[in-house]
């Protein structure tokens, strides 16, 4: 049994268990979920340390027939972007645990439900970054929206049935988009000599040019609408808005990622050809979109639809950087997606807890936090310090090496990407001031500083931000040499460095 | 002069549907014979038993095939047979809740509110010929999908409407409204039975046999697009349109839908669809397979118009019931993919997608028969808001039921949809493939909504609650939702067996 398998079965273990505790024991429930988080992360480290980085191809394999009569497999597999990917799943859920000790106690059910559904939507998180079969991915990817649907429509605030529908309908018709090219590509492999559903079989098939076309934008906007790309956002920010803190963090920070990693998974690996036909619009998107989030964060009154916004724009340099087709765009791509989900968590956390403590969540009833409480101020400002990619914090990185790797091939592209760095100061630290500095406004004199509990959820995630933007090595070794060779398969040779570089 | 030869008979492979004829007669006897105090629970026993005697019988014969086992009206083929059992088991399940008796009224001769009906209630006289109508349906429905003369066929087509459109007008409550839906299903179902049998003396005029194989061979032979082929299979063809409920021949399902006992209603959802796409495949797959020019383009058309039309229309509804109603036109729709795909995985993809639904259908119906207030069954679904609060696992389990038809993964609903348009993409007709998924989209949206209502809304009424199940509804449920999961999770346990029993004998 793979060590991934493992890492699947232990929260579903969890889930188990906590269903066999009484309702009432609420403390009792989060402490189950937040050890069995601990130790998944342990595990996933332990998968992390024997991972033999520089090998490109899937490590700790393992494939099972499930339905036979279709030829699909339980099949999983990690390589270098998987593993981060899975890593961040990881990681972020024990924090999102602990950070909103508290938070389920308002909601439409019991505390029981919604650890049940964080443990659940944890397995199905880790499944869909370490399936190979395509089939399998297909169900993981949309059967996870179901406990993403409970948790905001149960737990949220405001408009929470709305917006949980709106999310539901909008990711499900993306969804049967995709199980239409999905069988489609499966019916060609049948054609071709033998049906199958393994990633790396369906990748050596030789599909037609147009068939390539409608098969890729079936995969594409499934994945648009997930990641979510302008103008396929429109679900985002009244989620965000309704979701609680925690569910908010494991949305963009994780289950937004599945999108722009079924780019590179699916897309650019099944379909090269196709890839190369739309990269040229798909740049457009998503400078659009960096610009497009940008320009609304900075317009934005409501602490989360502005983090909401920021994502757009974020999630448009991560596709700019993958169908800028270079290695150093596709490693960028890949690390800023690791970034984006600890820098997201960091501003969502933070956001939550002023949210809470202040009972509203317009940015203009802030203000003079710094004075009254230094230590969530500070993290809050770091937080969004990351998502302007500030030097010195791992975001930096990332968007150096998209906009670089974007620059040998598109410069014109990169150049307005670069617009967006700009205004990403701007949206951060109009909040910041409007929030943090300034006259202490009536009803914040007493609001409290960060508790215990709190100071040691937020501690890893600083210290991730900043250790990976001064270290960044040991992410980027694990992800080069796949990135290298998924542009290898897809038939990109990264541009000949000019003279003088 | 000639002698009339003797027929010769394969007991051996008709005895599932004789069984079951045994059963119903018994019944009738019964009904005439014993008092008001046993005679219910001697009718279910009856009832269940002939069933699952029946079940047995085509377990030992699971492995035949014949086209001789009357004369050459049936065919005995793994196909038939896997039906059959499909229908036996859906019909097991359906009795189940049957057997609350409460739903059906006491006198079905009296006339609804008078007094005769009041005295009756009030001595507490159930009559439950309801039993044994339900076996003489079931027999009929097993005839149904394996008969291959166009005779035996209307037959079998007749012998499992009659009961249905008796059963239609038995509710105990709102008793108009179910004499209105069994006469219209009566009246409309009588129509569209002489359009299929002018469809079949069309058919013979233009091969000289009302064999389907005859005919298969006529049609492939002659290559003559003659006006009476074109006919014949245009009325056949409308005939059993109006029985699966194919748009523009639905009409009358939402009406009958709503009208009829509940109970009966899932029954008549789930197996009458097993019963008549079984016959719809094998007239279309075996006798006009040659003849696909003519027809396929049409119900190609009408697959798309029902399943759009369909979803449509249900997102329009108020009543759970007609809701249920239209989802089921739709899925006739994605049932009539398969037939069009006409290659061996559509086969193969339209008995599991009958299975799946038919689970479904039964758990979703017998769900609603709980949901009451005190003058019975509500219906209306702003009533059902918020009732997840109050009767969590009730709700949860009708959810799960939508889901499966709006073929979310996990659930039996979504492997059935994958293979019905892994089928139809197979066999070229990805236009249908992507009118499906549009489809598939719209009818989420309703189902949805229904979840939405459940969960995420403060109830409003609250006179309306759930009754505390009776056993045999509780154990039929189970087994509903033990099915949709396990077939959502594990599909080879069905799918192994629609690939083995998947075939027709020409």
């Amino acid at each position: 049994m793979s060590i991934l398998t493992v890492l699947e079965l232990l929260p579903l273990l969890g889930t188990l268990v906590i269903a066999f505790l009484p309702k009432s024991a609420n403390r009792t429930i989060k402490q189950v979920a937040f050890v069995i988080s601990l130790v998944v992360a342990a595990v996933s480290g332990v998968m992390a340390y024997r991972f033999r980085s520089g090998t490109p191809g899937f490590q700790f394999v393992e494939s099972r027939p499930w339905i036979a009569a279709f030829h699909i497999n339980y099949a999983v597999g990690a390589d270098g972007i998987a593993l981060v990917l899975i890593l961040l799943t990881t990681i972020l859920v024990p924090i999102v645990i602990l950070a909103g000790w508290n938070e389920a106690e308002g909601g439409r059910w019991s505390v029981k439900t919604y650890y049940m559904l964080m443990l659940v939507l944890e397995t199905m998180m880790i499944g869909v970054f370490a399936a190979t079969d395509v089939f399998l991915f297909y169900v993981i990817f949309e059967a996870m929206l179901v406990p993403v649907y409970f948790l905001i429509g149960g737990y949220g605030r405001g408009e929470r049935a709305a917006a949980a529908l709106k999310f539901l309908l909008y990711s499900l018709f993306g969804g049967l988009l995709m199980l239409a090219a999905l069988i489609g590509t499966y019916i060609i492999s049948t054609n071709q000599g033998g049906g199958t559903f393994d990633i790396t079989k369906l990748s050596m098939l030789q599909i037609d040019k147009p068939t390539q076309n409608f098969l890729f934008l079936g995969f594409f906007i499934a994945f648009a609408i997930k990641a979510p790309l302008w103008p396929f956002h429109t679900w985002l920010p009244g989620a965000a808005k309704s979701a609680t803190g925690g569910t908010s963090v494991l949305l963009l920070g994780v289950l937004d990622k599945v999108g722009t990693y079924g780019m590179i998974r699916f897309c650019m690996t099944l379909f090269p050809d196709a890839t190369k036909t739309f990269t040229p619009v798909i740049i457009v998107l998503a400078i659009i979109s960096i610009l497009y989030g940008a320009f609304l964060a900075i317009g934005q009154k409501d602490i989360n639809s502005l983090i909401a916004f920021t994502s757009i724009s974020h999630f448009g340099f991560i596709t700019l950087g993958i169908f800028a087709m270079t290695s150093q765009g596709l490693s960028g791509a890949t690390f800023y997606m690791v970034n984006h989900g600890f820098s997201t968590a960091a501003l969502f956390l933070t956001a939550a807890w002023m949210v809470k403590r202040r009972g509203s969540s317009q940015i203009d009833d802030f203000g003079g936090l710094q004075r009254v409480t230094p230590v969530l101020a500070w993290s809050f400002f770091i937080a969004g310090l990351s998502a302007l990619a500030l030097p010195g914090l791992s975001s930096f990185v990332s968007e150096f090496l998209v906009l670089v790797g974007t620059f040998t091939r598109y410069p014109v592209a990169a150049i307005f990407g670069t617009l967006g760095i700009v205004l990403a100061a701007l949206y951060v630290l109009l909040a910041v001031q409007r929030s943090l500095h300034g006259e202490t406004k009536p009803g914040n004199e007493n609001m409290k500083d960060l508790n215990l509990r709190e100071k040691v959820t937020i501690a890893p995630v600083i210290a991730v931000l900043i250790f990976l933007g001064f270290y960044p090595k040991p992410v980027l070794n694990v992800i080069n040499p796949t990135s290298t060779a998924v542009m290898q398969h897809a038939g990109a040779s990264d541009p000949a460095v000019k003279a003088g570089k | 002069m000639s002698t009339l030869a003797t027929p010769i008979l394969n007991y051996a492979l008709l005895a599932p549907i004789l069984i079951v004829l045994g059963g119903a007669l018994l019944g009738v006897v019964v009904e005439a014979f014993v008092g008001k105090v046993y005679r219910a629970p001697i009718q279910l026993a009856i009832a269940l038993a002939s069933v699952v005697i029946a079940f047995i019988q085509l377990w030992r014969i699971r492995g035949e095939s014949s086209t001789s086992a009357a004369i050459a009206s049936v065919s005995i083929d793994g196909a038939g047979i896997f039906m059959q059992g499909t229908i036996l088991v859906l019909a097991f399940i359906g009795l189940l809740f049957i057997a609350d008796t409460d739903n059906f009224t006491a006198q079905a001769s009296a006339i609804p509110g008078s007094a005769e009906e009041g005295a009756s209630i009030a001595a507490g006289r159930q009559q439950t010929e309801i039993f044994p109508l339900t076996l003489f349906a079931i027999s009929g429905m097993m005839l149904f999908p394996i008969a291959t003369d166009l005779i035996t066929l209307f037959v079998a087509l007749e012998v499992l409407s009659l009961p249905l459109y008796l059963m239609a007008g038995l509710s105990r409550r709102r008793r108009l409204l179910s004499q209105e839906a069994a006469l219209k299903y009566f009246l409309l179902g009588a129509f569209s039975s002489a359009f299929f049998l002018m469809g079949a003396a069309f058919l013979y005029g233009y091969s000289g046999s009302l064999n389907l194989n005859d005919i298969a061979t006529a049609v492939s032979g002659s290559g003559d697009n003659s006006i009476f082929l074109l006919i014949g299979i245009a009325f056949l063809s409308v005939g059993l349109l109006f029985k699966v409920g194919a748009a523009p021949f639905h009409q009358w399902t939402p009406d009958v839908y709503q009208g009829a006992p509940t109970p009966i209603t899932g029954f008549m959802a789930a197996c009458t669809k097993v019963a008549a796409f079984g016959a719809t495949l094998r007239i279309f797959y075996v006798g006009l397979d040659a003849a696909q020019w003519s027809w396929r383009p049409v119900i190609t058309g009408i697959a798309m118009l029902t399943m759009i039309g369909g979803a449509i229309a249900a997102m329009a509804q108020r009543d759970i019931k007609r809701t249920l109603a239209y989802s089921s036109i739709t899925h006739a729709g994605f049932l009539l993919v398969g037939v069009v795909a006409l290659n061996k995985s559509g086969l193969s993809a339209s008995l599991f997608y009958l299975v799946a639904y038919g689970f479904a259908t039964l758990g979703a119906f017998g769900i609603i028969t709980l949901v009451r207030d005190s003058a019975g069954e509500v219906t209306d679904l702003n009533r059902w808001v918020g009732l997840g609060k109050r009767s969590p696992v009730v709700a949860t389990a009708f959810s799960f039921f939508l889901l499966s038809f709006g073929g979310v993964p996990l659930t039996a609903g979504f492997i059935g949809k994958f293979s019905i348009f892994s089928a139809a993409y197979e066999s070229g007709n990805i236009a249908i493939v992507v009118v499906g998924v549009l489809a598939s989209a719209i009818a989420l949206f309703f189902y949805l909504r229904v979840v939405l209502m459940l969960f995420f809304a403060e109830p409003k009424d609250d006179v309306v609650s759930v009754v505390i199940p009776s056993f045999f509804t509780r154990i039929a449920i189970t087994i509903c939702f033990a099915m949709t999961v396990v077939l959502g999770v594990y599909p080879s346990l069905v799918l192994n067996m629609t690939e083995t029993f998947g075939t027709f004998l020409r």
